[in-house]
């Protein structure tokens, strides 16, 4: 399996660290919602199908990417810096200067 | 305060370290091994949005011009630059005392450096062979036209984190950490073995 990391072009993907589902959304750290924080920790699309994931570049530029994975057929779709105009995993990404 | 002299810099590659022809050299020697011993090896990395501030530091220090774009790189007169990851590059030079000629000019506002001198072994592989030899280490394609003269790559060998500069045709800059450097060292004599090495 190939992920084409954005900086470092198409690499094994023993260079890659899986980071986990990308279609969580971390609740505010002072949130008390009981059932905001049980989706993100426990519930998952697990879809049959095209996925948006969160990949680190672990291996190689250390960057970490959205990735677009088809979970039958392990095709990659996409891949993109995981920063930037998309919302990240843990949603801090507007936290950034 | 009187400066205190630096204490002579020791090669941790040194109980392997053999010069000389090894292995299937009969007819003749296809790769030529060394340890560079640059005296500085630099990490500088700019937040997003400072990276051409950062490049025209690097140039008006240095006087190296990145080119731009993902793994670009430079090297000429002893002195040799290239971008590993977004945002970050490695600055090298024979001489030490690098990280103090860029002292000030790093505003915290622009990036950080970081002085991995002492952290760093950088081993250069060179000859015709050198690609071949590249190529049982490294899943990355160390074809001219994809790995570019003067270019940088982030890749790994059995989880050792290696930085990879092609320095000339047929000619690479290996730069691993130190800790690791002599067992990654004892791996490349063994895989040259088959194409004759030299050691310098
Ligand atoms: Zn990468």
């Amino acid at each position: 399996m190939l992920i084409t990391c954005p900086y470092c072009g198409p690499r094994d993907v023993i260079e890659f660290t899986y980071q986990g589902d990308g279609n969580r959304e971390r609740p505010q750290p002072a949130s008390q919602d009981l059932d905001a924080w049980n989706a993100y920790v426990y519930d998952r699309l697990n879809p049959a199908g095209d996925h948006s994931e969160i990949w680190q570049h672990s291996g190689g530029c250390r960057a970490h990417l959205r990735v677009v994975r088809n979970t039958i057929t392990h095709e990659i779709l996409s891949t993109e810096f995981a920063r930037g105009g998309h919302k990240s995993a843990d949603n801090r990404a507007e936290d950034r200067p | 305060m009187a400066e205190q002299p630096l204490p002579e810099r020791q090669s941790p590659l040194e109980p392997e370290y053999h010069p000389g022809s090894h292995g299937n050299f009969e007819h003749g020697v296809d790769v030529i091994l060394s340890e560079t011993r640059p005296g500085s090896i630099l990490q500088l990395a700019a937040w997003p949005g400072e990276e051409k501030r950062l490049i025209e530091i690097i140039r008006k220090v240095t006087g190296l011009a990145l080119p731009d774009g993902a793994g670009g790189g430079v090297s000429s007169g002893g002195r040799a630059a290239f971008g590993f990851a977004p945002g970050k590059f490695t600055v090298v030079d024979e001489a030490e005392g690098l990280a103090q000629a860029f002292a000030g000019s790093i505003t915290p506002a622009i990036g950080t450096l970081t002085d991995l001198s002492h952290g760093r072994t950088a081993i250069r592989i060179a000859g015709p062979k050198a690609e071949w030899v590249m190529a049982k280490f490294f899943a990355i394609d160390f074809a001219l036209p994809a790995f570019p003269l003067g270019a940088g790559r982030s890749t790994n060998h059995h989880d050792i984190f290696a930085q990879i500069q092609r320095s000339g045709a047929d000619q690479f800059d290996i730069y691993v950490f130190r800790s690791f450097a002599r067992s990654f060292w004892k791996a490349l004599c063994h895989a040259s073995e088959e194409v004759g090495y030299e050691v310098q």
